[in-house]
């Protein structure tokens, strides 16, 4: 029999919390005039505050997850963990993408909504315990993001992305659905830890085995793991530059969330399974990641691809199965949402009306424009590219050696020959800021926003000073895994 | 006799037809929202057969949730369109071609 229990709330308040401000914001920017617009830009960033701070307050004693809602809701490290780097990726959204919408025109109260929407279907997907709470939180975050893209409708360009994002992210929901129908037929139940219990006593178990087929085919398409990654370039490149910097951070965290609860959390009993499944997509993700990679000259889709490969990184964390091997990946997905956000943020930073900064040779330059700033871009290449003592560097290496650990020495090998393929084209542009003349000789003014300067030259340091304080960071990973 | 079986291939069938309606349809894109719809009720009589073989009420629960989301996703998908078509004048598959993937 269904309960209702009051100490459930408790758990959900971060999320509680997070949908009565953005209804709130809602409703005031009804009210506001587009020159106020500041109002909800402000209202937004401190919305996304205080629900981290109740993430903070309510975060569970590491190892002891507790569920809520009968099982709906499963408020662990883990969640709260993801929770708390969605939340920061999401601000920074906020930060870097203010002048570049404002310039365009772009800067209406939609897009705020959009992002805090799909922030709450983050929160949520992170923390699902049945398949119901999995699907509403990845809908959530997807219908979000299908608007976000749309969001400069006066492009052709960014319509065009957004139709590909929405019809291959619908094909992916319904391939992960059917799924999950297999999943619930065979099992019986919805819920994710009955699943896993069940799993060893099945009438039917190949119907389980179709179910976990299409589930992996549905997370890989979300996560944008290749042969399921065709949205991923497009929609990088189609749409505006702050929804790039939004799409490419925040969603890996959730993607990364959503894999462990539904592979690990639900049928982790078929681990012998998926572990070879996902190592062949993350092969597939690093070779095509990598290699496509190369042939970019637009940097929006050159990271689309980086993207790519760097999902394959975070697969092959998985292939342990092993709470060390999901504790370095998520290590992996934070490190990455945090270089994403600096490296979009960078384009975002060098736009200004009537030019997008997106071509690699618009970085022609840089550091002769400004020295700190080609610095910071330097930084994060190289962070992306994996090159010690940065912050990516040690994300690659605790990845692989959970890999080696689990047995998967030609995978690691794999990684690490790819890798250094993929350092050729961060190192393309690197030198483009160094040793390129600039495209046009006036000296290009960067836009004076200051809290885009600020917040972006602390991320890029961040990426410098996490390379040298990763432990404490790895460490907090592993307890909320348990390892 | 309808047994589960029946209702199993019946959502395979409707499944596979929407799936290969998106990879062969290149008329337009109208037939590829109703072939993500038609997918979507494939999965939802798959769960209904299932809930209905095992006397559970929470894939019929499941499915409401489904039907709701896919109407929210046919309005967002419809609205992407309508951008388009405002940009392109076509909504032919074919022509959307501006971004190389």
């Amino acid at each position: 029999m269904i309960e209702f229990n009051p100490n459930d709330l408790r758990a959900v308040l971060p999320e509680l919390v997070l949908l009565g401000a953005t209804c709130a914001i809602l409703l005031v920017d009804l009210f506001i005039k587009p020159a106020q617009r500041d109002i909800t830009h402000w209202l937004s960033l401190l919305a996304l505050a205080v629900t981290a701070v109740f993430v903070w307050n309510g975060f569970p004693v590491p190892g002891q997850g507790t569920l809520a809602f009968n099982g709906m809701f499963v408020h662990d490290g883990i969640a709260a963990t993801l929770k708390l780097f969605i939340l920061l990726t999401a601000a920074l959204t906020f930060v870097y993408g203010r002048n570049y919408l404002g310039e365009r025109g772009l800067r209406i109260g939609e897009f705020y909504l959009l992002v805090l929407f799909a922030t709450l279907g983050m929160m949520l997907l992170v923390s699902a315990g049945s398949l119901i709470t999995a699907y509403l939180g990845l809908e959530l975050l997807a219908l979000s993001s299908y608007a976000l893209v749309a969001l400069n409708r006066d492009s052709a360009v960014s319509a065009e992305a957004a139709i590909k994002y929405f019809v291959l992210g619908a094909l992916a929901s319904g391939l992960l659905l059917y799924g999950m129908s297999m999943v619930y037929g065979a099992t019986g139940t919805l819920d994710l830890a009955r699943i896993h219990a069940s799993t060893g006593s099945l009438q039917h178990p190949n119907l389980l085995a179709i179910g976990l087929v299409f589930i992996v085919v549905g997370v890989a398409f979300k996560l944008g793991a290749v042969p399921f990654h065709m949205w991923l370039p497009d929609v990088y490149h189609g749409a505006p530059t702050a929804v790039t910097t939004f799409i490419g951070s925040a969603p890996k965290l959730a993607a990364f969330g959503m894999a462990y609860r539904l592979l690990e959390g639900g049928l982790g009993g078929l681990s012998a399974q998926w572990t070879l499944m996902l190592a062949l997509l993350a092969v597939a993700s690093l070779a095509v990641g990598n290699l496509f990679a190369i042939a970019q000259t637009n940097l929006k889709r050159m990271l689309a691809y980086s993207t790519i490969s760097h999902v394959g990184f975070l697969l092959t964390g998985f292939v342990g199965a092993t709470p060390a091997g999901y504790a370095a990946a998520m290590f992996y997905a934070i490190s990455y949402a945090l270089t994403a956000a600096v490296a979009f943020g960078m384009i975002a930073l060098l736009a200004r009306r009537g030019f997008e900064a997106e071509e690699i040779d618009d970085f022609r330059g840089l550091n002769q424009r400004s020295p700190w700033y080609a610095g910071i871009m330097a930084i994060t290449m190289f962070s992306l590219a994996g090159v010690p003592p940065l912050f990516g560097f040690f994300a690659k290496l605790l990845v692989l050696k959970s890999a080696i650990d689990a047995g998967f020495l030609w995978l690691a090998i794999v990684a690490i020959v790819f890798a250094i393929i993929g350092l050729y084209y961060y190192l393309r542009v690197v030198k483009v800021m160094y040793f390129d003349a600039p495209a046009d000789t006036e000296s290009l003014p960067l836009p004076a926003d200051r809290p885009l300067r600020w917040v972006i030259s602390i991320n890029g340091l961040a990426l410098l000073a996490l390379g040298f304080l990763w432990g404490p960071l790895f460490d907090w990973c592993n307890r909320a895994f348990g390892a | 006799m309808i047994t589960l079986a029946h209702f199993l291939v019946l959502g395979a069938l409707l499944f596979c037809i929407a799936v290969a309606g998106i990879f062969i349809n290149r008329k337009n894109v109208i037939v590829l929202l109703m072939c993500i719809e038609l997918m979507l009720l494939a999965v939802n009589t798959n769960f209904v057969a299932f809930s209905r073989y095992l006397g559970d009420a929470a894939g019929q629960v499941f499915v409401f949730f489904i039907l709701t989301v896919a109407a929210a996703e046919a309005a967002i998908g419809l609205a992407i369109l309508v951008v388009l078509f405002r940009n392109r004048a076509t909504i032919d598959v074919t022509g959307i071609d501006r971004l190389k993937g």
